[in-house]
């Protein structure tokens, strides 16, 4: 169910690029950059799944939209939340308010507070400095009831949860929050089927109640069964932005030679691998950051790094697709 | 494992290390090269005679021989007859008991300040991290992590005792008072500087266990989660801090009272403060052996009691393991 992007964005990230200051040898400092011009934008009611290899760096995307990055990240480009340039103030004002961040896994949750008052104090939070008990406690108990949490569940540690209930009351801490924006970090590792199913479909929901959402993954059928726009994440930056539809048959409506090949590489598909590896940070091709690996390479693929640009519905960094 | 089991299995083995703890002072002591009639005696040796002499052996049972005085100490002890300190020519667990409740004033003030700065300081410098504050508190740590107890009272008594004059120079009670007229006032003034002393030095431990642990939580998932909520500075160290680094603080200082004692020790003397620990020296210098195994055993029991209430407060209070066991 595709939402067409109507409504203006309410995420827009341009040209983000993410480095780290490292002390290599002695007092000599470096910096690596691990992220590197990556474009991306979710409209309200719309899931964009930004799709990546595992361990690439793109849960820092989400730590520099919610501005949690570690002091020696630097940053640049620019991120805009509702029209507005969000800088660190305006991160802090609205972390938890306007922008929920879902994480991966129950580690995230304080292991030594009771989940339902976890959940409570990020509807406190969101409701400004004024906390209201019971109403905290009210708007817990229906976000619990809506994820067929039971009741006594708010009373247990996060090491009592199983993966599914930790995944709902995770989910449970951006629902309360009436955020505008939803990001969702590997949400769905380490759970059975059904469990991903009910975890997709809290995501659906979110966006339904016209929230933008925007699911950072490594798995792309999961993010192909619900998103409707995927951002494929390569060596640090993103090489397309498309539809969900366009992945179908042999990916010719792909841009991407990437993309094509990842599409390919599905089990449903041909189930061929992509020769090769993905480049380290600190050891970038010169060029298109695919060409080494990229079947349609020509000599001018290693002239520069293809800009980002549009074709048909979708954006693409190739100089040859279209 | 529950708790009762759990705390039984302790007990068993606090057994089987008092019984080997006893056996190894007997022996220590048996060998120590000072006489005890003579350290009985005291100054006057050269006026007693050896058929006097003879018979202060013979009425301590000194001449007989080591394993037949242990055995006939041991089957008192469990009589729960500690024996006559030779020194005091009192009842062994009188004297204890009279010696201890100086020290408990001494100790559980050096105990309580010591464990709520040392937290203090350490949450300060954890929070701070890589700061001035958190560096120079690490200074401090470590530079007293290194300094002998005995050492630092000794500079208290110079500074504030001689130099200053704000505070007594030793003893528990002031010199030359009736027992009936010394005050609360008069005790707590003799406290004062070496309840510091113990303080100043307990402050390390604590303090840099908790600023290392809170350091390992901040830099947690669950704290950038927390930020990521909209969590920040005192709130978040309140709600999520606090607590994750409260428990092992509480256990660390349990867990600490047997330095404590060593500390203890070496304080009082310098302070001639009339407690355990001087007592212990005593015993020790003047081979008072009924008293100084009697403290040997006292102190051990103290330990121990320390580190049960340590491993229990662990139990019962983190909700993770009982609630585990309930589940
Ligand atoms: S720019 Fe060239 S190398 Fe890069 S993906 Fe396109 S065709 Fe391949």
């Amino acid at each position: 169910m595709p939402t067409q992007t109507k409504s203006k964005p309410i995420l827009e990230v341009e040209e983000l690029s993410i480095s780290f200051a490292q002390y290599t040898s002695g007092l000599r400092q470096s910096s690596l950059k691990v992220i590197a011009d990556l474009s991306v934008s979710v409209c309200p009611g719309e899931i964009v799944a930004v799709v990546g290899s595992s361990g690439s760096g793109k849960s820092l995307l989400a730590h520099a939209i919610l501005g949690i990055l570690p002091g020696n990240a630097a940053i640049s480009g620019s991120i805009r939340f509702a029209g507005q340039k969000l800088t660190a103030e305006y991160q802090e004002a609205i972390r938890g308010r306007e922008i929920a961040l879902i994480p991966q896994s129950v580690n995230y949750l304080d292991p030594l507070m009771q989940v339902g008052k976890q959940v409570r104090n990020a509807a406190k939070i969101a409701r400004g400095s004024s906390p209201d008990r019971a109403a905290a406690r009210k708007i817990q108990r229906e976000a619990f009831a809506r994820y067929n949490l039971a009741p006594e569940v708010e009373r247990l540690l996060p090491f009592q949860l199983s993966g599914g209930m930790a995944r709902r009351v995770l989910v449970a801490t951006a629902l309360v929050s009436s955020a505008r924006l939803v990001i969702a970090d590997e949400p769905t590792p380490g759970l059975d089927d059904a469990a991903v199913r009910e975890t997709l479909g809290c995501f659906r929901e979110l966006a339904d109640q016209g929230r933008g959402v925007l699911l950072i993954t490594h798995d792309i059928e999961t993010a192909l069964e619900i998103a409707d726009r995927i951002a494929v994440f390569y060596a640090g930056t993103t090489v397309e932005v498309a539809p969900v539809q366009d992945f179908s048959g042999g990916g010719e409506a792909l841009r991407h030679p990437y993309t094509k090949a990842l599409w390919r590489s599905l089990p449903k598909n041909d189930f061929a691998p992509i020769p090769g590896f993905q480049p380290h940070p600190n050891a970038l091709p010169e060029g298109c950051l695919f060409q080494p690996r990229c079947p349609m390479a020509t000599p001018e693929c290693t002239a520069g790094r293809p800009e980002m640009r549009a074709v048909r519905e979708g954006m693409v960094r190739c100089i040859h697709a279209s | 494992m529950g708790l009762v089991p759990f705390i039984l299995k302790k007990l068993l083995r606090m057994a089987a290390l008092l019984i080997a703890l006893c056996i190894l002072s007997f022996w220590l002591v048996s060998y120590s090269p000072l006489d005890p009639v003579q350290a009985y005696v005291g100054a006057d040796m050269t006026r007693v005679s050896s058929e006097q002499s003879e018979m202060i052996a013979e009425y301590w049972g000194l001449n007989k021989p080591p394993l037949e005085r242990f055995l006939h100490w041991g089957s008192a002890v469990l009589h729960g007859d500690l024996g006559t300190s030779m020194i005091f020519r009192r009842p062994v667990a009188e004297v204890i008991g009279e010696r201890f409740m100086a020290s408990l004033a001494l100790m559980s003030t050096a105990w309580l300040l010591s464990g709520v700065l040392g937290f203090a300081l350490g949450a300060v410098a954890g929070m701070k991290q890589g700061t001035w504050a958190d560096r120079l508190i690490k200074w401090y740590c470590f530079t007293l992590a290194s300094t002998p107890a005995f050492w630092l009272g000794l500079l208290l008594v110079m500074v504030f005792a001689v130099w200053l004059g704000w505070f007594p120079v030793g003893l528990g009670v002031p010199a030359g008072k009736l027992a009936d007229d010394v005050t609360l006032a008069n005790r707590i003034y003799h406290l004062i500087l070496p309840a510091l002393t113990l303080s100043i030095l307990g402050v390390a431990n604590v303090a840099l266990h908790t600023r290392q642990k809170l350091v390992d939580v901040l830099a947690s998932d669950y704290i950038l989660f927390a930020r990521a909520r909209g969590e920040k500075g005192l709130q978040l160290f309140w709600r999520h801090g606090l607590r994750n680094v409260a428990l092992p603080a509480v256990t660390i200082q349990f867990a600490s009272i047997s330095e404590l004692i060593g500390g203890t020790v070496l304080a009082e003397q310098v302070f001639s403060y009339p407690g355990l620990g001087q007592a212990t020296v005593q015993a020790g210098l003047r081979s008072d052996v009924p008293l100084l195994l009697g403290i040997v055993i006292f102190s051990a029991l103290l330990v121990f009691v320390g580190n049960l209430a340590a491993d229990i407060i662990y139990r019962v209070v983190d909700p993770r393991i009982r609630k585990g066991e309930s589940a």
